[in-house]
């Protein structure tokens, strides 16, 4: 079976999901990669490794408007005869996969957390991580969104060649003016680690504890919705069911009560731990691992043991 | 300015999910619905601010049954000034997106707006699947947007940051916080969106490209193992060997 992945190479490396939409392409049949933009060949030919048997570029335009990344990617499924199409369900994926539904006349999932069952269904998360569905597509060919951090990658193959095409993508209708990327930051869609707080923090000015932990860990930072609503934090770090839904290998919460509309946004979190003082908060019952105690107190003990760590590994 | 805003019903934020039929129906019974938050406070009350700003009107439009009338009717007492049911079951975005271009490509809009997804299914697919129907450019997750006579200036999510986006109307634009603040219907705003028009109007036959097979829940959490707030050398050591995340 012939499978089409889409990704983006307009960064300064390939993203772990990526990664991921190619390895769960593997699973289904036999991979074929495109991208546009200028990324050395070098970089692309490592697709191969995750099971890429090729990389189709078209090097004619760069960016990720979402008309013209409709129209390559139609492009390149008509020539390869694409029978599966597979996205990463990030902001690109969201805004490209259902324009090539409409276009190609090809059902789509969105937000698969899993490959295909026996019977063809395929699992998605529903009602903002509270249970799962399992979808069946009524056309011929299928478009797959992938969840972010659903999957392992796994490597299997080497390097895959890597032949410019020309995917006639058009001109954009959009004038992209100025874009912000804060450095430094980890995008917390994408966050493999992540640090929170709640109102139980107190205020912005408490906010150093969560920071320092999260650059010792590595980790994104999130916070819940009355903290970015009190502008203590920016919006974009707001995670539940009207915010971000994350699913990090590891979640820290302190000072969150874990309301319901909170949880909705992190229960996909693989591990999650805790810190509360009062030993009845809800987020306990959901959580691998609990602390109670005084966050202004557990997190730097947290922050210093975790660089201990670092240290003696 | 002649703005649409999409309008979907969903199931009320505490509601505890369950189903039925053999885990192939999402059980409805004692479900409320709200206005999906999304279109409620991000897409209808931006709209309503660029109509006040620059005249014009807002139109919602919902694919839905008659059950659907009460989330209409608050749209309308928050203040758009009409409404339109297309009258089907909604049964998957393809269909919704399909029924709703159908309608809006009547309309000659220049905006067309709805929220970054629903929270029930999250599918995300409207929005761009409208867009393509229309052949109009789609601005997904915008937390800011502005017209200039035909002019629009938006801020959009983008993958760790935010971009400043300028383009032509019409144009779908996706909304997400930070677009505007949530209105509260007041007492005078509900009265008269009894008086509003809702217009019913018969579906185009689009069929749906994907169905729901079966649901699941997932399995319980096993208890947590709670850890001496003193001893965090026990924690990251957890994290380390147990764990397996740090
Ligand atoms: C329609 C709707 C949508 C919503 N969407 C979201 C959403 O997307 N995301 C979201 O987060 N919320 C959402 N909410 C709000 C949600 O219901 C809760 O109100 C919110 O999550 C509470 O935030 P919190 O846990 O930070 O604050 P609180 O509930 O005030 O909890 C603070 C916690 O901190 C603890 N604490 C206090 N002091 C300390 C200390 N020194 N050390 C450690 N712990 C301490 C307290 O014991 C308490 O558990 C939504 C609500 C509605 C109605």
């Amino acid at each position: 079976m012939s499978v089409l992945v889409y990704i983006n190479s307009n960064g300064e490396k390939i993203a772990k999901n990526a990664f991921e939409a190619v390895t769960y392409a593997k699973k289904i049949g036999d991979v074929t990669v495109v991208t546009n933009g200028k990324a050395d060949d070098s970089m692309l030919s490592q697709l191969g490794k995750y099971g890429a048997s090729k990389v189709m570029v078209d090097r004619s335009f760069e960016g990720i408007d979402e008309q013209q990344l409709t129209k390559m990617v139609a492009t390149a499924a008509e020539k390869i005869d694409a029978n599966t199409i597979i996205f990463s369900n990030d902001l690109i994926g969201k805004a490209v996969a259902p324009r090539l539904s409409v276009k190609m006349n090809v059902g789509l999932v969105a937000g698969a957390s899993g490959v295909p069952e026996a019977d063809g269904t395929i699992p998605v998360n529903v009602f903002s991580g509270k249970a799962y569905g399992y979808v069946k597509v009524n056309t011929d060919k299928k478009i797959i969104a992938l969840l972010p951090n659903s999957i392992p990658v796994e490597e299997t193959g080497s390097e895959a060649p890597v032949e410019e095409f020309e995917g006639n993508a058009g001109e954009s209708r959009v004038t992209v003016k100025e874009t912000k990327l804060p450095e430094g930051d980890i995008p917390l869609p994408e966050a493999e680690l992540v640090v929170s707080g709640g109102r139980g923090l107190k205020g912005p000015e408490n906010w150093g504890m969560i920071t320092d932990l999260a650059k010792e860990l590595g980790a994104a930072t999130a916070c819940s919705r009355p903290v970015s609503d009190s502008d203590w934090r920016p919006h974009h770090e707001h995670v539940g069911q009207t915010g971000v839904a994350i699913a990090p290998n590891l979640y820290i919460a302190a000072g969150i009560s874990g309301a319901i509309q909170h949880l909705a946004g992190v229960n996909r979190s693989k591990v999650i731990v805790v810190i509360n003082t009062d030993d009845e908060a809800p987020f306990f019952k959901a959580a691998d691992y609990g602390v109670v105690g005084d966050a202004f107190e557990v997190l730097p003990r947290l922050t210093e043991a975790v660089k201990k760590f670092k240290a003696s590994n | 300015m002649k703005i649409l805003v999409c309008i979907s019903k969903a199931p009320d934020t505490t509601t505890k999910i369950s189903f039925t039929d053999g885990d192939t129906k999402f059980d409805e019974s004692g479900v409320k619905y709200i206005v999906n938050p999304y279109d409620e406070w991000y897409a209808l009350v931006r709209g309503l601010e660029l109509k006040e700003a620059h005249g014009g009107s807002v139109t919602t439009v919902t694919v839905g049954t008659a059950e659907d009338e009460a989330t209409i009717r608050k749209a309308l007492a928050i203040g758009a000034d009409d409404a339109t049911r297309i009258d089907v079951k909604p049964e998957d975005a393809s269909q919704v997106a399909a029924e709703i271009a159908h309608f809006a490509k009547e309309g000659a809009y220049d905006l067309v707006l709805l929220g970054k997804e629903t929270i029930d299914y999250n599918g995300s697919q409207v929005g761009g699947m409208l867009a393509e129907h229309l052949d109009m450019p789609f601005i997904s997750l915008a937390e800011k947007l502005d017209v200039e006579g035909t002019t629009a200036t938006l801020d959009k999510e983008i993958i760790g940051g935010l971009q400043t986006v300028e383009a032509e109307l019409p144009l779908v634009v996706s909304c997400t916080k930070g677009m505007a603040e949530q209105r509260i219907p007041n007492m005078r705003g509900i009265m008269a969106a009894r008086k509003k028009p809702l217009n019913v109007v018969p579906a185009s036959g689009a069929a749906k490209q994907t169905s729901f097979e079966k649901y699941a829940l997932p399995a319980p959490k096993s208890a947590v193992k709670l850890i001496d707030p003193n001893n965090m050398d026990e924690l990251v050591e957890l994290l380390h060997n147990e764990a397996k995340v740090i």
